[in-house]
């Protein structure tokens, strides 16, 4: 059998982790190739429900990473995202969906070697915990369903 | 077409139960989910809930999925290849428990679903289907079977209907050739018997309405302040079309996943403000009282002068269970 | 009782209202919802311990604006989201009477709606101690058990939303679940579309919820749905403070603390 090799979404901010992503390659920093990038606008742009959806499509992982508080490109986005995350962490943790499995993170647009290592230690956390299939599996009469 | 009456004891009861789920069928009965009794899946005689009246879903979900496949697709190199679900076998339901009332609705479920166009998913499960009632001997202040055409011990719907007889014995009325035939396959739990002791047995349901003078009344209330003084308190939801033993409305989902996906039939209510809104922003019921006015005209008037067969089975779930506490019979009374 | 009755036939006469909302019995012996329109139909109102519908909702329902300004019987948990609608500019000042009733069942009368908020600092929202209990004893199971546990709950909802037509709070006229060219929350009812139409749900009352239980009491399944917003009404009051409805204060959800602390980003 081949080495489990996690799925990770990373959802973040255009001005300050999509950047700081982008130093990381311009710097010729090589990270785990296990993270999708998804570009938002906004930290606080992010809808809660992608994570779960992500979780459906079969991640194993997910990043979510914007700019560091007071540093937001609209002044408070990522201060209104912090609240959301807070009280969904909350909810998604008493429903029994892996909370561990969510690294959040703030990375700006200079931090190219803050995101590879962000990104290098949550591979390695997923590859520890496993392949995720509880979400996934409530999701999997889509599949069943669509059988042709 | 009544083709004889039987007796059955308790221990031999369970004894049905075990010879007619090892043969593979699925078995729904009421069992205790939480704070309710609901009919849904049962592996075991002993999981069945002893003391109900009704439970708070109805029985339709064995021939009316809450959600239902109806194609799924799926975009290939040499074209589109499409599933139909009613190519494939259906498996053989067994529904254990069910009231006179539950049964009674498969008939004009079997007349929406059958009459002009033919259903084949809702075909299928009903041929399937083998239905065991059990007749009432409790009744509470919302049932109303009595007034709709069908009573405590009526047999309409079911495969064999059971009597709980005073001597503690069950008095068992093979209905349908189905029916027969379980009896033929189990007939050493069986004895012949006569039908005596069941009306002594039987729950009195006061008769509240009658269903022909109300068809009649219906027929020129169309405009009528009654409507929306009946519904004030609604609320707008969908509880009491979905613990309907009868509403049978639906609506198409797609769900789609790339280059695949499904088409499903989900439950749809006409209590739903959404549910006659057309794409312009019109919406020909436009509030709770008009979708109320549906409801009950649907049951009373449309059903039985379409097809004479009343869309109501008298059941009272919708009364028992509407938050804000809205009884069906009082506007129906009032009419 | 007798207070109620004459203050309400009192509001109608002088026509400063059109119509009292409150509890009233029905014909199976059951409180519930009445509207009533003439002095003398207000001998039907009453309140006792059964009267637990959130009567709050009938407030913006265009069904009972029709009629006219509305004076409703409010105890506690009416009073609670009256004030919650008010920040939330779905009332204004003058739009309504409120007949409050305080926990010892005696009329209250409110000369403006800081007046209720203040009278509600006074009966903050605390989560009774057998929910307590039941949400630490669900946080104390395994992740993968408490997973299975919420699966199994939510089974059998079959999407009536009556938990959502029931709470004063879910007012849109246009729910999210219904925007469905595309489909964002599916539909049908299976354990996907149920789980994440409930996550939903709480989550689009986060902050906002005023534990009223009226998305239980409504649930035909009787679903314990409103354990999800008890736990997050207890780690919101947690994580940022005095938690109920405000009107001088913005929303929980839709503001916030540049020193809102978390320990769980990096």
């Amino acid at each position: 059998m081949s080495e489990f090799e996690p799925k990770i979404v990373a959802f973040v901010c255009n001005w300050c982790t999509y950047a700081g992503a982008d130093l990381t390659g311009t710097s010729r920093i090589k990270y785990a190739q296990n993270v999708k990038i998804i570009r938002f606008p906004c930290t606080g742009r992010i809808d809660f429900m992608l994570l779960l959806k992500a979780f459906a499509e079969g991640a194993d992982g997910i990043i979510v990473s914007g700019c560091h508080p007071n540093d937001c490109h609209y002044t408070s986005g990522n201060f209104h995202a912090r609240r959301r995350w807070i009280t969904f962490r909350s909810l998604l943790d008493f429903l029994g969906i892996d909370v561990r499995r969510i690294q959040f993170s703030w990375v700006s647009a200079a931090e190219g070697a803050k995101w590879a290592e962000i990104a290098n230690t949550t591979v390695n956390n997923i590859r520890e915990l496993g392949p995720y299939t509880d979400y996934a599996k409530v999701a999997v009469h889509l599949k069943k369903e669509a059988k042709v | 077409m009544q083709t004889g009456n039987y007796s059955i004891n308790e221990p031999s009861m369970s004894k049905l139960f075990d010879n007619l789920a090892e043969k593979g069928k699925t078995m729904y009965a009421p069992k205790n989910r939480g704070e309710r009794i609901l009919f849904q899946k049962v592996e075991k005689f002993g999981e069945i809930a002893g003391d109900y009246l009704l439970t708070a879903n109805s029985a339709k979900e064995v021939v009316f999925p809450r959600y239902e496949k109806v194609f799924s697709y799926k975009k290939t190199q040499d074209g589109i290849l499409i599933n139909d679900p009613t190519g494939n076998p259906f498996s053989e339901v067994v529904l254990w428990g069910s009231r006179p009332c539950d049964a009674a609705a498969f008939i004009p479920m079997t007349n929406t679903f059958e009459k002009d166009y033919i259903d084949n998913l809702y075909v299928k499960r009903r041929k399937n289907l083998l239905v065991l009632s059990f007749s009432c001997n409790t009744c509470d202040e919302f049932c109303f079977c009595t007034s709709v055409n069908g009573g405590p011990g009526n047999t309409a719907g079911s495969d064999i209907l059971f009597t709980r007889l005073q001597t503690g014995d069950f008095l068992a009325e093979i209905i349908t050739e189905k029916g027969k035939k379980v009896v033929e396959e189990n007939s050493s739990l069986f004895e012949a018997s006569t039908a005596e002791g069941k009306e002594q047995s039987l729950a009195k349901v006061e008769p509240r309405f009658n269903q022909d003078e109300i068809q009649a009344k219906l027929q020129e209330l169309f405009e009528n302040p009654l409507w929306a003084e009946k519904s004030r308190a609604c609320l707008g939801c969908g509880t009491c079309a979905y613990i309907c033993p009868v509403c049978s409305c639906f609506d198409i989902q797609d769900e789609a996943h790339g280059s695949q996906g499904t088409r499903l039939r989900c439950w749809d209510s006409c209590g739903f403000s959404l549910f006659t809104l057309h794409t312009s922003g019109h919406n020909p019921r436009p509030d709770q009282g008009t979708r109320w006015r549906q409801r009950i005209l649907h049951k009373f008037r449309y059903m039985p002068d379409k097809s004479k067969i009343a869309g109501c089975v008298g059941c009272g779930r919708c009364s028992r269970s509407c938050p804000a506490g809205i009884n069906i019979l009082d506007t129906v009374t009032a009419l | 009782m007798n207070e109620l009755i004459k203050k309400a036939a009192s509001l109608l006469e002088a026509n400063e209202v059109q119509v009292v909302i409150g509890y009233g019995l029905g014909s199976a012996k059951r409180p519930q919802a009445i509207f009533v329109t003439t002095p003398a139909g207000c001998e039907q109102l009453m309140f006792d311990n059964r009267c637990i519908q959130n009567l709050a909702v009938y407030l913006t329902k265009q069904e009972i604006r029709k009629l006219g300004k509305p004076a409703i019987v409010a105890p506690l948990p009416v009073l609670r989201s009256i004030v919650q609608l008010v920040a939330e500019q779905q009332l204004t000042e003058g739009d309504l009477v409120v007949l409050g009733i305080d926990p010892d069942g005696k009329l209250l009368e409110f000369s403006s709606f800081k007046a209720i908020e203040s009278f509600l600092s006074d009966h903050k929202i605390v989560i009774e101690e057998k929910y307590l209990k039941k949400i630490e004893e669900i946080k104390n199971m395994p992740v993968g058990e408490r997973f299975a546990y919420w699966v199994e709950l939510l089974e059998p909802c079959f999407k009536c939303y009556a938990c959502r037509a029931a709470c004063p709070l879910c007012y849109c006229t246009r729910c999210t679940i219904e925007n469905n060219q595309p489909q964002w929350i599916p539909v049908a009812s299976h354990l996907q579309g149920n789980l994440e139409w409930h996550v939903m749900r709480a989550m689009h009352l986060a902050g906002r919820c005023t534990d009223c239980e009226a998305c239980y009491h409504a649930c035909p399944l009787g679903i314990p749905i409103h354990l999800l917003n008890k736990s997050l009404i207890q780690d919101l009051s947690e994580s940022f403070g005095d938690y109920g409805p405000k009107i001088s204060e913005p929303n929980m959800l839709s503001s916030f603390d540049p020193d809102d602390k978390e320990s769980f980003i990096r």
